[in-house]
């Protein structure tokens, strides 16, 4: 905490939430491919209750969701609303807590959901004492980043920061509400809500999580780094705005298309799918903003692995803000729903953009942090084709398997009768889980591949002291 | 261009960009949750439809803590195969004593809304503790442990029954005074399949 001197980003914090990011996306996805070898060879959890795929399986969700992305969001929020306000942090000590309170939370979660302490709840299985947590540090974290933006010396509040923003405010409420619950001990509480409300609430907040952490926080993360990388101004600044009040309008309704067909009010289902279908709109505006912000500097890509990852990035996240309507739509639903096509879905996401636009972010940073070269970049490209690789195996192998899952679950004979038992479809599902397997394992030895590379670029370096750079009077603050 | 004048204020006051957000971001929710949280025929339980009882509650409780909910769905869909494949379709009605609700999202094991009934006991038991000597190809995981653990230890049961009737469960104070004794003698794997073989039981095709 010596970088508290006025004029100085405070970039060792940023440095610290980096690390920890990497460090929760190795573990977590070690736990992830270790449960896809669970469901091929089922007794490898060797009886041990903590090792049961039930349990296992939310650490992944939140190990990723909770320990990589948000550790990646803190880390490149406070590195560019520091840049984008022309000021040092706002309450850096705060800001330092944050970081360290968010990991505990994490990492003493994650004992806890193998311990079966859990809510069910998607993406909110920590239990009642982590959610009052999370609250706290939540409310830090809004502090910390509107501080900064209130203190600015710049009259704009940059593009990104809106997106951050949402992400902090939104995802407060949406945790608040979701999470009402009476507490009986330690690690049981009971929900607020009951049976079909409760599934209804579950998918507003579990929807919009996906959509203002994983979807809005990472596209704040994307309208910052990828002109920086690019070395070009965001393509149309004006489509930005629309893009982002739009998404922030519309991404709320359409959390529902999660229970299409289920036990809930038919006009919520149609409601929810006509509003996903028009939340293709305002996604793509956000990927097309970024791809032509890099169509005057395609050269780059050919040298720098950083806008390489960024622009893959930007592919699979129009793949993926493609086929999340589409799978919204009632009649695809019918085929997709419960099946692998759903986890094919999230991995494309959460490998193809998530994991990918934070490593470009991470390749880009690092050197700047630590003011030297990256160790190898070499390596950095092979990590690049290996990412591509394992998320390409890994989306594709879950399509064949969530199509196959669907169809010959509907599957009837002419005289009406189930053409197929549920265990021989489970059974076939074998080459498919074992292509995941590869999958997963290819895109997990990359990214180890990253941790070695940006340890050896930080090994023995300290943060280089980043002055704050002064703003042109035509623009500041008065 | 007035609307980009209007929208030069939005981005240069952070309290108006933090109320903006809020409140275009709450429309969705005000619009599609509050009608859903006061219909009432979301929470008028189905004909037979009752609160758990201390054991089929603490078998309920196991349920979750082990995570069946990540593999199996209680929620089917009014699909032909569905219906029979499974049984008669979820009705709302149903999932009105359900905190939480474990419709789940994902079928690598087959739904288990209406599996009361289905198999035996000892089937349930075998099953539970190794999914192969049943199902050969089965790739679910074993449940040793639960037929070691005594039920009574999973949890506070007297403390769960106060909670759920704070929320509106109707239990009587003799449900709640009697919630301990009916669990000793019982393991876990005990009340899991008591709550397993009452799964779907609270729905009569009369009734619709």
């Amino acid at each position: 905490m010596t970088d508290e001197v006025q004029g100085i980003y405070h970039d060792k914090l940023v440095i610290r939430l980096i690390q920890f990011s990497v460090v929760w996306a190795v573990v977590a996805m070690t736990v992830g491919v270790y449960l896809a070898a669970e469901l091929i060879w089922p007794t490898i959890d060797f009886g041990q209750f903590w090792l049961s795929f039930g349990r296992l399986r939310p650490l992944h969700t939140n190990g990723i969701i909770f320990g990589f992305g948000v550790s990646a969001l803190m880390a490149t929020g406070f590195y560019s609303v520091q840049r984008t306000s022309h000021v040092s942090l706002f309450a850096p000590r705060l800001a330092w807590f944050c970081c360290y309170a968010w990991q505990l939370i994490v990492f003493l979660g994650g004992l806890s959901l193998l311990a079966g302490w859990t809510s069910t709840k998607e993406y909110a299985e920590l239990e009642w004492p982590f959610d009052i947590a999370i609250t706290i540090v939540w409310v830090c974290f809004g502090i910390v980043f509107f501080g900064t933006i209130a203190t600015r010396k710049i009259k704009p509040i940059y593009i990104s920061n809106w997106f951050y923003g949402a992400l902090i405010i939104v995802i407060s409420m949406l945790h608040i509400v979701n999470n009402l619950a009476i507490p009986v001990s330690i690690g049981k509480s009971y929900s607020f809500y009951a049976g079909a409300q409760d599934a209804v609430v579950q998918w507003w907040y579990g929807h919009n999580a996906v959509g203002f952490l994983l979807t809005g926080g990472f596209l704040g993360m994307m309208y910052y780094f990828l002109p920086k990388i690019a070395g070009r101004p965001i393509w149309s600044y004006r489509l930005s705005i629309v893009a982002f009040w739009a998404f922030t309008y519309s991404y709320i309704w359409a959390g529902p298309h999660h229970l299409h067909f289920s036990a809930i009010p038919e006009w919520v289902q149609s409601l929810a799918m006509g509003m996903s279908l028009i939340l293709l709109a305002p996604s793509w505006a956000s990927m097309i903003n970024g791809i032509m912000t890099v169509s005057t500097a395609w050269e780059k890509l050919r040298t720098d692995p950083a806008l390489k990852f960024i622009v893959l990035s930007l592919a699979f996240y129009g793949l993926a803000t493609f086929e999340g309507p589409m799978m919204a739509i009632r009649s695809v639903n019918i085929v997709s729903h419960f099946t692998d096509w759903t986890i094919g879905h999230v991995h494309s996401g959460a490998l193809g953009w998530n994991a990918m636009v934070t490593y470009g972010t991470f390749y880009f940073m690092v050197p700047r942090l630590v003011g030297a070269p990256l160790y190898s970049v070499k390596m950095a490209d092979l990590h690049f084709w290996m990412a591509l690789a394992g998320t390409m195996l890994y989306v594709v192998s879950m399509w064949a398997a969530g199509v196959s899952q669907g169809l010959l679950w509907l599957s009837v004979d002419e005289f009406g009768e189930l053409s197929f038992s549920f265990t021989d479809i489970m059974a076939s599902m074998a080459p498919y889980y074992g292509l995941r397997l590869v999958a997963g394992l290819i895109f997990l030895t990359g990214t180890v591949l990253m941790a070695l590379n940006l340890f050896m670029t930080m090994k023995g370096r300290q943060a280089v002291e980043v002055k704050v750079t002064p703003v042109d009077p035509a623009y500041g603050v008065a | 261009m007035s609307g980009m004048s209007l929208h030069k204020k939005f981005e240069e006051n952070t309290g108006l960009l933090i109320f903006g957000i809020l409140f275009v971001s709450s429309i969705g929710g005000l619009v599609q949750i509050l009608p859903i949280l006061n219909q009432k025929s979301l929470e008028t339980p189905a004909a037979n439809t009752r609160v758990y009882d201390a054991v089929e509650l603490t078998g309920r409780d196991i349920y979750i803590r082990e995570g069946c909910h990540v593999c199996h769905s209680q929620q089917i869909r009014p699909l032909i195969a569905e219906i029979e494949r499974y049984g008669p379709y979820s009705r709302a009605g149903e999932f009105v004593y359900d905190r939480p609700f474990l419709w789940g999202s994902k079928r690598t094991g087959p739904d288990l809304h209406r599996v009361g009934g289905k198999f035996s006991d000892q089937w349930h038991r075998l099953h539970l503790i190794n999914p192969r000597d049943v199902i050969e190809k089965s790739i679910m995981p074993a449940y040793p442990w639960l037929a070691d653990r005594d039920a009574s230890q999973a949890g506070n049961i007297t403390g769960k029954l106060k909670a759920l009737r704070i929320l509106g469960h109707p239990y009587t104070d003799k449900d709640i005074e009697s919630a301990d004794a009916r669990l000793v003698g019982l393991k876990e794997i005990d009340a899991l399949i008591i709550y397993l073989q009452m799964l779907g039981t609270g729905f009569s095709e009369e009734e619709s």
